[in-house]
């Protein structure tokens, strides 16, 4: 198994729980794709200061070695995942307790 | 002050989303229940993921960047950052829903 390999599959995940599990369809939506450049924007920098300076080290062999600001593409999809699934449950959530 | 760097990222996302609470009055920190539900079982999960990458050597962490505290294998930075970036994520994504009024 590989970086790569394990963030695909989180992506994958992310969406179905999103589409079909948790049905918060997310990624069928506006505000989510709305929100999404904004988080890609502060991911970019964020993963950019620690994989640039080197506070994050990555074996060469499980990763691509595809690189966007310095972030391997795979840290991009595990982020993507992290914030679908965390947003899809929010919003889940919040269809059954209204806000107080 | 290099140790702070990774903690310097932290407070970095911090600064540019908590402003949306109080500027915007999205509400989410007051959903305490809603937000520590949506967030934390999905961080325990990226925890237990993480553990498994640093045993089997997906990545590692400069010491001289990290403050130097482990909570089993992860600096606490890792794990901070799991409860974060998802918070400033929703923090995000409610401010966007408003201005779209949707």
């Amino acid at each position: 198994m590989t970086y790569t390999g394990a963030a695909a599959i989180a992506v994958a995940t992310a969406i179905a729980l999103d589409v079909y599990v948790l049905r918060t369809r997310l990624v069928l939506g506006i505000v989510f794709w709305a929100t999404y450049p904004i988080v890609l924007v502060f991911q970019l920098l964020s993963n950019g200061v620690l994989t640039g300076r080197g506070v994050v080290r990555y074996d060469a062999d499980r990763i691509l070695g595809l690189r966007i600001a310095y972030a391997p593409v795979e840290d991009l999809l595990y982020g993507f995942a992290l914030v679908l699934i965390t947003l899809s449950l929010w919003v889940r959530l919040g269809r059954r307790e209204p806000p107080k | 002050m290099r140790q702070l760097t990774y903690l310097a990222v932290l407070a970095g996302c911090l600064v540019c989303a908590l402003w949306l609470e109080p500027v915007l009055r999205v509400g989410v920190l007051r959903q305490v229940r809603r937000l520590a539900l949506a967030v934390l079982p999905v961080a325990a999960v990226f925890i237990v993921w993480d553990l498994a990458a640093v045993h089997w050597r997906w990545w590692s962490f400069d010491s001289a960047q990290i403050l130097g505290v482990r909570l089993s294998a992860l600096p606490i930075e890792e794990i901070l950052f799991f409860l974060v970036v998802p918070v400033c994520a929703i923090l995000g994504f409610e401010a966007v829903r408003k201005m779209l009024r949707r």
